[in-house]
């Protein structure tokens, strides 16, 4: 218990800590911003070097911050195993027939166990035949 | 031309004093970068250990509800439940190795039967089922792998905090993503053994079932079935770990004992098996080669291959490519539709590599959770 508490606040203090990092940068890469603008308009022709390196060095900053920022409050998604939908085959076994049905698999289906109800179109001896999932989601290729 | 550059630009002290700020900060990178660098790593183990934390409370949830719906037991299962959780196995001393395979063969026996017995505790209701006390145990295995999981990784995030070692941390995060993949896979593995679904190891079983169907079928040790099945003009002995529950049997002493009561007389044994997909490979890919197609701790490829190098039998072995995720999560279409291929793949090594009349052994290597016979 005690332990836990420690760990917990040790975390926030890190967090903040990087917050108040993130923050400065923040606002130094907007003053950085700001006077690259300002040189650029008002500094004149022989500071336009100058300029570009303050806007170069702000941009850079502020994307740090933002990363940092994004990180920082990353937060833990929420977690729940969810079960994916397994489809039951249900074949009948007259040759004839051949009729096939599918639903989501129950408790105590099992790959050839004799099904209980016979076929609908036949009346003919049904059994399981298959049991698997079907991902829809197509699984990112690179293409080398 | 000449340029007016310097190093603290601006005309007035404010600007001069802020970029001056800026470069201390900058400065101020070079020394605490590290540092930083620690901190963000730590926070990014951090979300994965809560993850795990919660995926394997998740789990135990499921074990226990399970446990209560099939097993019905008369009292609280919980407080039992979080001491299977924390079961342990400490495998034999290997300074001098000769002999180990069977020493490792007797604490695997102990660990199996011991946690057979204690599942049968739990469930009171399904003792003598034998089918649902495997199911069980597999569900209760899933959720021992999470709490293994989390609590290694967790060893090491604390270590690294407290000795702020960035080279701890670092290794940590670096293998984060393979440990949160495997315990994903376990985590959907958990639904799969607790509803009694075949999963993408059982391809092998599968595919050795579809082609024993029926026939008469007769128990070999230990917790095995096999089939004298006519296949191509040859006859097929077609074997796999006794099913619908979730068990993978002990193939090593099943294939022994069917090659001594062959004295041997064998043309080939032919192993099929899930196979571990690279990464550009698709799921379902079908693979051939030679050896003992066969995972766990090695005593079942060691008590193979023993006995075929005895008896000079040529050994061939055919993968389903899939990663680990798919293998002990509820079974893909991909690996279902492999299942075919497979059988044809198996009938062309039979026509091309023995003679009519010939004897073959066919294993379906894996675990036969949602697969009967």
């Amino acid at each position: 218990m005690t332990s836990q508490t420690q760990t917990k606040t040790t975390s926030n203090k890190v967090a903040s800590y990087l917050m108040l990092i993130v923050l400065v940068v923040m606002a130094l890469s907007i003053v950085a911003l700001f006077l690259a603008f300002d040189t650029f308009l008002f500094g004149g022709e022989d500071n336009q070097l100058a300029a570009l390196i303050l806007a170069g060095l702000g941009i850079i900053a502020l994307i740090t911050a933002v990363f940092l920022l994004y990180q920082s409050r990353k937060q833990a998604a929420e977690i729940k195993i969810e079960a994916p939908k397994v489809m039951t085959t249900i074949e009948c076994q007259n040759k004839g027939c051949g009729n096939k049905t599918m639903r989501e698999f129950q408790r105590g289906d099992y790959v050839f166990k004799d099904f209980d109800t016979a076929c609908p179109k036949c009346g003919g001896r049904q059994i399981i035949t298959a049991a698997y999932k079907e991902i829809k989601e197509k699984e990112k290729t690179y293409a080398i | 031309m000449q340029y007016n550059v310097s190093f603290i630009p601006g005309s007035d002290s404010i600007s001069q004093v802020l970029s001056l700020v800026m470069f201390v900060f900058f400065a101020g990178f070079i020394f605490y970068g590290q540092k930083l660098q620690m901190h963000i790593m730590i926070r990014e183990v951090e979300n994965s250990l809560h993850k795990l934390r919660i995926t394997k409370d998740e789990g135990r949830k499921i074990a226990i509800d399970t446990l209560n719906e099939i097993g019905k037991p008369t009292s609280d299962p919980s407080a039992r439940v979080d001491r299977y959780l924390d079961y342990f196995t400490i495998g034999p001393q290997g300074m001098d190795p000769q002999g180990i395979v069977y020493k490792l063969d007797h604490i695997l026996d102990v660990r199996d039967d011991r946690l057979k017995e204690e599942v049968r505790l739990l469930a009171p209701q399904v003792i003598n089922d034998e089918v649902q006390i495997n199911n069980l145990e597999n569900t209760l295995e899933a959720a021992m792998a999470l709490n293994y999981i989390y609590k290694v990784v967790r060893h090491y995030y604390i270590q690294g905090r407290k000795t702020m070692s960035l080279y701890v941390i670092m290794q940590l995060q670096m293998i984060l993503p393979m440990v949160m993949k495997e315990a994903e896979a376990y985590s959907s593995a958990l639904k799969a053994f607790s509803y009694g679904q075949p999963i993408g190891d059982s391809v092998g079983p599968l595919v050795v079932s579809k082609l024993m169907h029926g026939y008469e079928i007769r128990k070999v040790p230990k917790d095995c079935v096999v089939a004298s099945v006519p296949l191509e003009g040859r006859t097929a002995l077609l074997l796999k770990a006794e099913g619908p529950g979730g068990n993978v049997g002990k193939p090593g002493d099943a294939i022994e004992a069917v090659i001594e009561e062959q004295q041997g007389k064998l043309a080939c044994l032919i192993m099929i098996d899930a196979g571990l997909k690279l990464e550009g490979e698709m799921v379902g890919e079908i693979s051939e080669g030679i050896g003992s197609a066969i995972g766990g701790p090695g005593v079942d490829a060691f008590k193979i291959e023993e006995k075929i190098t005895k008896y000079k039998i040529r050994n061939y072995a055919i993968i389903v490519k899939e990663d680990i995720g798919d293998a002990v999560s509820p079974m893909r279409k991909e690996i279902n539709d492999a299942v075919d291929k497979v059988i044809d793949r198996v009938k062309d090594i039979i026509k091309e590599r023995t003679k009519e009349g010939d004897t073959v052994l066919i294993v379906g290597v894996g675990n036969s959770i949602g697969i009967g016979q």
